[in-house]
């Protein structure tokens, strides 16, 4: 994935980084400073909701797994604070199970990508996040689809209950490895159109009642 | 309650030089309460001292015989110590041995009351009755209760508490042994009440034991509570030795690698191989997973990752479990990614798979140089006969997109069977 997101507004977006590993924040640094603005830097939830709060930054870097309630934490204080222009959360951790997953974009991260994911990939990533799309790995759509793919009639809304086919042959293509432009490439449709597909499906995730999604939170008492 | 020492007599100067005993019985005096004629008996019949001591108090009621056979045992058996040890028993006490020496006994009861060497119904039968349940109540039980129980009861105050406590007591045999004793001494106070008075006296039975129940209550309560505890604890410590065993076995080894390996490429390869197990481990996989599909792929995309040092990135959708099918295009992916990770230069390959109601589809792409499919020279039959070939055996197909300079797709398909 090295294409850059169309809607990228031409000034550097803002940055700010929630990992409560010191190495590896200076790390993502390194990697990113050049491409990106960073407008801050914290390592736990307290200091991270009032910093954001503080510098209003574009996108957040956001680790899930934190002493005190970890990045969902973050995502509800921030949430709860009502800024007048809320950043957008990208998810990024070293887990990759389900259930974790399923917690941040829930709670309204556009994307979730796992610590191992390569430099060029993470800027790719957060620039798309800022345009307002959402980001999806092989894993996290392999995901999407297993929680989507039974028929079973789920309680509440049809709509947002089930993907459509076309949301399904694009999901697949991700999981296959396939870059936004070639999964366009390979359905001929546009970029745009993938990515109007792919945050159809991250709304279903986040709003959709489906049993499965409803079970792994609650089971972990997010909801 | 074992039998007051009080019932023996004071024992009369043992006999010298007197060998081993008749019936083979030798007194055994490091387990006497009175002159180890019992614990000596119990010895050479295998059975609990508590049942034959319960049998000479019996015995006793019973016009005095059991005093009697008691000094006659002990003059007709063998002084401890002058003959070595005393005899090892190598049968192990068993309650069937308890109950035929119970039969013996009450059988020599019914022939003392038939002879008239009774002192009355009123009194042998109940003597008998608690006699027995307390035997029942006091044997012991295998060790290792034994001992979990005394180190519990250390831990209650008061050496009363011990002393009883550290009787192991199973709560079937304590509901018997209870119920015998308490039998015992309802027919005691019948026998020697009215009949009119009986029922006053069954309704203060039933009021010690409630009170009874309600002194020893808590105590047995948290003596319960103590033991789930102890439990847990184990359980725990138990849980974290295993889980600092496999952290030793591969985590740390893997770190050390790790400090020793100039090459940053095995380093990587090191750490991936090292995340994938760690994953696996805490989902839990086991041993028991190994026939489920996913599990297949996973240790297949590991073990590619490994041999080759390319990043092998693998979404499984669905699950089903390894049958000839499965294991089919478990083999082709394998194959597909191994020659992706060889000869394709790529930095990662991708495996996907998934599961559907009729068929198993699987993906192996990478993004590196690609081929001319038809430019591929007959001798090398990795493609032909392990993936195309493979396929085709099980009613699947296989379907090799590449272009020079575009990557490589390989696209796989099997039928499931159905049960």
């Amino acid at each position: 994935m090295s294409e850059r997101a169309p809607e990228s507004t031409g000034t550097r977006p803002r940055v700010f980084l929630v990992d409560d590993h010191r190495l590896f924040l200076s790390g993502v640094v390194a990697e990113l400073g050049g491409r990106f603005e960073i407008a801050g830097m914290a390592s736990d939830v307290d200091e991270a909701v009032a910093q954001i709060r503080a510098t209003s930054p574009d996108v957040v870097l956001l680790d899930v797994h934190m002493p005190g309630g970890g990045g969902l934490a973050v995502l509800e204080a921030v949430k709860a604070a009502q800024m007048p222009d809320p950043p957008r959360f990208l998810a990024l951790s070293v887990s990759d199970a389900p259930e974790d997953v399923i917690a941040v974009v829930r709670a309204g991260a556009r994307g979730y990508v796992t610590k191992t994911i390569e430099p060029e990939a993470l800027a790719d990533a957060i620039r798309r996040v800022h345009a307002g799309d959402a980001v999806f790995s092989p894993r996290l759509a392999g995901f999407v689809l297993d929680a989507f793919a039974s028929d079973v009639a789920a309680p509440g809304d049809p709509d947002l209950d089930q993907l459509t086919a076309r949301e399904r042959e694009v999901l697949r293509l991700i999981a296959r490895g396939y870059a936004y432009k070639q999964v366009a490439r390979r359905l001929n449709i546009s970029i745009k159109t993938v990515e109007t597909h792919v945050s159809a499906v991250l709304r279903k995730l986040q709003l959709s009642s489906r049993y499965e999604l409803t079970r792994w939170a609650s089971d972990r008492r997010l909801i | 309650m074992p039998p007051d020492p009080a019932t023996a007599p004071p024992p009369p100067r043992p006999i010298e030089g007197a060998g081993r005993g008749w019936f083979g019985v030798t007194r055994n005096g490091g387990d006497r309460l009175a002159a180890g004629v019992a614990a000596g008996l119990a010895d050479r019949l295998a059975v609990d001292p508590v049942f034959v001591r319960a049998a000479f108090v019996a015995l006793a009621a019973a016009g005095g015989a059991g005093v009697v056979a008691y000094l006659l045992l002990w003059a007709v058996s063998a002084e401890p110590g002058h003959h070595g040890e005393p005899r090892q028993v190598a049968l192990v006490a068993t309650p069937r041995r308890a109950v035929a020496l119970w039969m013996q006994t009450i059988g020599a009861l019914l022939v003392l009351r038939q002879a008239g060497w009774w002192f009355g119904d009123a009194v042998v039968w109940p003597v008998t009755l608690a006699a027995l349940g307390s035997a029942v109540i006091w044997a012991r039980s295998d060790d290792r209760e034994r001992a979990r129980l005394a180190r519990l009861a250390g831990r209650l105050p008061g050496d009363w508490a011990a002393s009883v406590f550290s009787a192991p007591i199973s709560p079937v045999r304590l509901a018997v042994g209870a119920g015998l004793v308490t039998a015992g001494m309802a027919i005691s106070l019948i026998a020697n009440a009215s009949l009119a008075q009986a029922w006053s006296v069954l309704v203060a039975v039933a009021v010690t034991t409630a009170g009874l129940a309600l002194v020893l209550g808590p105590f047995l309560w948290r003596l319960g509570r103590q033991v789930g505890d102890e439990r847990r604890a184990r359980i725990r410590s138990q849980e974290r030795a295993e889980m600092a065993a496999h952290l030793h076995d591969s985590v740390l080894h893997t770190l050390a690698l790790i400090q020793r390996t100039p090459d940053p490429r095995l380093v990587a390869s090191l750490a991936r191989g090292q995340e994938r197990e760690l994953r696996a481990w805490l989902a839990g996989r086991s041993q028991a997973d190994a026939a489920r599909l996913s599990t297949a792929i996973d240790v297949m995309a590991g073990r590619v990752e490994r041999l080759h040092a390319v990043p092998v990135e693998a979404v499984v959708v669905g699950e089903a479990p390894l049958d000839e099918q499965g294991r089919a295009i478990v083999d082709a992916a394998g194959e597909a990614a191994a020659n992706a990770a060889r000869h394709a230069a790529a930095k990662a390959v991708s495996v996907y798979v998934e599961v559907e109601q009729d068929q198993i589809s699987a993906f192996v792409r990478d993004e590196g140089k690609g081929f001319d499919p038809d430019a591929v020279p007959a001798d090398r039959r990795g493609i032909a006969e392990s993936i195309v070939g493979r396929m085709r055996r099980h009613g699947g197909s296989a379907v090799i997109t590449s272009e020079p300079g575009e990557g490589t797709e390989v696209a796989m398909q099997v039928p499931r069977r159905r049960p």
